[in-house]
């Protein structure tokens, strides 16, 4: 399957990742070619197989409820691109 | 030459006073100040912090409490945070980024007394086969500088052949200690998923990244694994388990080991000439009281849009914490939100991790799910029932790590999808979440082929004791490119 | 032609943990900015959730009181979207597999009548941290405390048919939540939020667009913005227009509701199983171990105290009106050896209450405990002081004068029970009023009240008021 330029700007949306104007052919086609690949999957008969999300069949472990970290915003934030009162910066947000 | 000794040399002549930790991670510095100019084989060396973590391992020789390890420098891949140094994942996004803390296997290297060279080069946040698509550039082959490394630990993998660290460390998510490991002529490990906590480690797909040891001989990934294993709580998916003695095995008779070689991975595609060294590496095997037998893994061809499926879309939500907000690279004067977050991506990270991010997205959105996520987990369940199978008729799989020795630098980088499946004999390693070996077999046109060894669940020592009694018969492992020697 | 009105509500509720639900950062409310976000809760490079092993004993606390299937194998997905108080681009929750599955609650409308209401699901998931506006001019500053603070969205079936009935069955679990001790339901602080979805169909048609009212803190607003949301719906639709699926919010001050700006494509969360957690598993064992902690629930408990203690249906009701009051009120049972239950009762549904009322205070904050009441009770019913004394002696507990006894001391109010003491005050009292004792003897005997009055008044209301009756009785003879 193929995409074009509609698909090419919902899946820019969606990862908020630009793609500008003039590249999107060139996108569409190299995600085309992967989808291609893709495409390989489909002759294989997956009836009555469950899907696997893990290689072990392993349990979710669980951790006591106690409080284990301590406050280090000035640290985290030092690498921060914006911070000013202990806050993160971003654009404003009208809600 | 100190970068010619065995870890265990090292580590003795350490303990014996002939020389100090200092000396030998000078010696290393020394080199990488010589040749990694040309082989961009390091994104970051850290010359003081080695130094005054090699001073440290001497006291601790010199009080007798010391490990074999310790002061023994390792290069870690820029993918392992580490405290206070930069960790960029080979990424624009990451390029000011100073880890505030140490992934788990830095911390305990750190805890062994080993020296850190630095962070080595690798496909940006590890999405890649040939460590073409770093920010910082290509890491060159060093057997033939016009040849990439393999990736994504290239940068590890050509430290280790050109001498520019004894030990490194690598990940493997679809084959990426082990394809550069034979490209480059080394021996890397890749162990079974959750032997080695992935805490600190950049995620790129966390079902199946899994860290391991890039060496010259698998006596010295035995030595370095024992150090990097082991349970942590700070990782759901640590196997909580007694991590074993991977050295326990080195010594142990071949005899009466089963080979499954599968027919299937000799077929058309694999480069003739490689072929011929994975044959020959079988049959010297075979020599050792080993013996071949047939298996099939009639799936293999599902595993690489399979792979290609569920990495990316575990990826495509594993980067969205590379906003511009909190951390890492920033567009600048941002308009508004939007324009923050869409330049911000697209500014910093690279083509090949757009791509691979939009197509994660793509397969997990409405409509698609089933059909591409669903159905490629479905295949993950079939590729890994196949290698149970084969397991009931071996000990263990052998066959070729990659279809050609190492490509061009350049020659593939346009055409992703048969860059993709040459992954062909590592992905499926990594679906199943086994532990598999590549150790240096000879070589084909000039460059170097790995054997690839596959194992069961947790197999890691007896795949070990196969590279090491390998390597007593065979001095591959030994090489190095002359210019490096 | 008329309406018909389908309500489904989603509620999250703040688990009460002491560490967030994947990190070890501290949940403390009102904590200084970002200084309970440790690299986990920001989403930095490398950080790997751990589940919290509290949350899922609450879990199933909540599954069980809602006569739930306990979901024996849950899985935790990745919710993806963009946004800044999501620090790692999706939200950890569960989607297909959710910890709590199909329940029910009876809720009782204030008429009376009792109807069930269907719980589709209770999922876990991590809380989103918290956009703050105006600290720097054109900047939204963002505070990560609330990340990864561990939430139980319980959401109903489309079961409710008015405000009234929204209302109802939100105030009962807002009941519930804090009987099982798994939310504090501080709805102020948000540890308690609804969310209502209102559509309004024609009587056998399917179902309506809904429109989804977040985010409001009190139970009034919410049944205000669910009837306003209704006649704005029904307007629309009769004038031709049509709704259209959307988040709106409500405006208290104008009393209405406002449409949020919809967000392109954010529908498409591309929802999958998170591969840093594995499957949680919940054993049977794991089930009877925490059905034997269950504590009994608000609807037993008033049946009990009307049955056991003889209360009055209003009485079990304002008692058993949270878990901490009814417990306060058995302790205060037990201490006074229950020799006058109405009379405990009357003090907590009265003096008591108004004082927690007035200052603001919930039961466990107040500063006269179940003991203390009880030790002025005691004195009530050994007639040491009486009811009208045992208020002043009450008011001087809640300032924190002392025990009951140490206050009837330090004042002197013990009743005057010495006979010849009140004959006195009884002769006075009769032999300056001598026209009322005619009044009385002629048959006037209502007159008796006005005497024990001046008497009490005399004693300064020490003297017990029993024995003053009964000598007054004997003395008009």
């Amino acid at each position: 399957m193929s995409l074009g330029k509609t698909e090419v700007e919902y899946i820019s949306r969606l990862t908020q990742i630009e793609v500008q104007e003039d590249a999107v052919e060139g996108v569409a086609q190299k995600l085309s070619n992967i989808l291609e690949l893709f495409a390989q999957m489909e002759a294989a008969d997956t009836q009555d197989i469950l899907p696997m999300a893990h290689p072990l069949d392993a349990v979710q472990r669980l951790r006591a409820d106690v409080v284990t970290e301590i406050d280090q915003h000035e640290k985290l934030q030092a690498i921060a691109p914006a911070a000013a009162e202990a806050h993160y910066l971003v654009p404003q947000v009208i809600e | 030459m100190m970068h010619n000794l065995t870890i265990k040399q090292m580590s003795e002549k350490l303990r014996a006073g002939e020389f100090t930790s200092v000396q030998l991670t000078q010696h290393y510095l020394d080199r990488i100040d010589k040749f990694d100019a040309e082989l961009n084989a390091y994104i970051t060396v850290t010359p003081e912090l080695a130094i005054s973590m090699a001073e440290e391992a001497d006291k601790r020789i010199a009080a007798g409490d010391a490990e074999l390890l310790t002061g023994i420098p390792v290069a870690h891949k820029d993918i392992f945070c580490t405290d206070g140094v930069k960790t960029s994942c080979a990424s624009k996004m990451l390029d000011n980024f100073i880890a505030p803390y140490d992934a788990n296997v830095v911390t305990l290297l750190k805890k062994m007394g080993m020296p850190i060279l630095g962070k080595t080069n690798m496909d940006e946040f590890a999405m890649g086969s040939s460590s073409e698509s770093s920010y910082y550039g290509a890491t060159k082959n060093p057997w033939d500088h016009k040849a990439v490394p393999g990736g994504s630990s290239g940068g590890a993998a050509a430290v280790i052949a050109a001498g520019l660290a004894p030990m490194a460390t690598g990940t493997d998510t679809g084959g990426s200690i082990r394809q550069p490991a034979s490209f480059c002529g080394i021996t890397g490990i890749k162990p079974t998923y959750g032997a080695v906590s992935r805490f600190g480690i950049i995620a790129y797909a966390s079902s199946f990244d899994q860290a391991g040891p890039m060496t010259r001989s698998a006596e010295d990934s035995a030595w370095m694994l024992n150090a990097m294993a082991g349970f942590d709580e700070r990782d759901s998916t640590s196997l909580e388990r007694e991590t074993p003695d991977y050295t326990i095995e080195l010594e142990r008779s071949l005899k009466g080991l089963k080979i499954g070689v599968p027919a299937e991975y000799f077929g058309e595609g694999l480069d003739s000439e490689v072929s011929d060294v994975v044959k020959a590496a079988i049959a010297e095997i075979e020599a050792l009281g080993a013996e071949v037998v047939e298996v099939h893994l009639p799936n293999k061809d599902l595993a690489v849009p399979s792979y290609y499926v569920l990495a990316p879309a575990e990826a495509s939500a594993n980067l969205s914490r590379f906003d511009g907000m909190r951390f890492g690279y920033r567009c600048e004067k941002p308009n508004d939100l939007e324009d923050l977050y869409k330049r911000s991506r697209s500014e910093g990270f690279g083509e090949e991790v757009k791509r691979r991010i939009m197509v994660g997205a793509y397969a997990l959105s409405a409509g698609y799910y089933d059909a591409y996520y669903l159905k490629a987990q479905k295949l993950r369940r079939m590729v890994r029932d196949d290698f149970i199978k084969a397991f009931n008729e071996c000990d263990v799989i052998m066959g070729p790590v990659a279809p050609t020795p190492a490509f061009n630098i350049g020659e593939k980088s346009d055409d992703q999808v048969s860059m993709y499946l040459s992954d062909l004999y590592t992905i499926p390693v990594n679906l199943a979440g086994l532990p598999a070996l590549s150790v240096p077999a000879g070589f084909a046109q000039d460059r170097p082929v790995g054997l690839h060894i596959v194992g069961p669940y947790f197999s890691e020592a007896k795949l070990l004791n196969i590279g090491h009694q390998f390597q007593q018969v065979t001095d591959w492992h030994t090489k190095m490119p002359a210019q490096y020697q | 032609m008329s309406w018909e009105v389908v309500i489904g509500l989603e509620i999250h509720a703040q688990l009460t943990t002491k560490s967030k639900i994947f990190s070890g950062a501290s949940t403390a409310y009102g904590a200084a900015p970002n200084s309970q976000a440790c690299p986990i809760d920001i989403g930095m490079p490398g950080m790997l959730p751990v589940l919290n092993q509290a949350v899922i004993g609450k879990s199933i606390l909540l599954g069980l009181a809602l006569d739930a299937e306990i979901g024996k194998r849950s899985v935790f997905d990745r919710k993806n979207y963009f946004y800044p108080d999501l620090p790692k681009g999706y939200q950890t929750t569960q989607f297909e597999f959710p910890i709590v599955g199909q329940g029910k609650m009876e809720i009782e409308l204030e008429d009376g009548t009792k109807k069930i209401i269907g719980v589709t699901r209770a999922h876990l998931e991590e809380d989103a941290g918290k956009s703050v506006h105006g600290l720097v001019p054109g900047q939204t500053g963002v505070d990560l405390n609330r990340a990864g603070t561990p939430l139980l969205e319980i959401v109903s079936d489309p079961d409710m048919s008015s405000a009234k009935e929204a209302v109802a069955y939100a105030k009962k679990m807002h009941e519930l939540v804090q009987y099982l001790g798994i939310c504090d339901g501080n709805m102020q602080e948000g540890s308690f939020r609804v969310d209502s979805n209102v559509s309004v169909r024609r009587p056998g048609e399917p179902l309506g667009t809904r429109a989804e009212l977040k985010n409001i803190n009190s139970f009034r607003f919410i049944e205000k913005a669910i009837e306003i949301e209704i006649e704005r719906q029904i307007e629309l639709i009769e004038s031709g227009g049509t709704v259209v699926q959307e988040t709106r919010l409500y405006d208290a001050d104008n009393d209405t509701t406002r449409s949020m700006r919809t967000k392109e494509d954010a529908n498409d969360y591309r929802y999958f199983p998170c591969p840093d957690l594995l499957p949680v598993i919940i054993t049977d064992e794991d089930i009877e171990a925490v059905r034997a902690t269950m504590p009994e629930l608000p609807d037993a408990k008033r049946a009990r105290f009307v049955s056991e203690f003889g209360l009055s249906d209003y009485d079990a009701a304002v008692l058993t009106s949270s878990r901490a009051m009814a417990e306060f009120f058995e302790q205060l049972v037990t201490l006074t050896d229950a020799k006058d239950i109405k009379l405990c009762a009357n003090w907590m549904t009265s003096g008591f209450s108004a004082a927690l009322n007035r200052d603001g205070l919930s039961v466990e904050k107040s500063p006269v405990s179940a003991k203390g009441l009880a030790g002025m009770i005691v004195r009530i019913l050994d007639n040491s002081i009486s009811g009208k004394i045992a208020k002043q002696v009450f008011d001087a507990m809640w300032k924190g004068e002392g025990t009951a006894d140490e206050i009837i001391e330090a004042k002197g109010l013990k009743q005057i029970t010495d006979t010849g003491a009140i004959e006195a005050l009884v002769d006075e009292v009769l032999a300056n009023n001598p026209s009322q004792v005619e009044a009385y003897k002629a048959g006037q005997t209502k007159m008796l009240g006005y005497f024990v009055g001046q008497i009490m008044k005399a004693s300064g209301g020490q003297a017990n008021p029993g024995q003053v009756n009964q000598m007054l009785v004997a003395k008009l003879k």
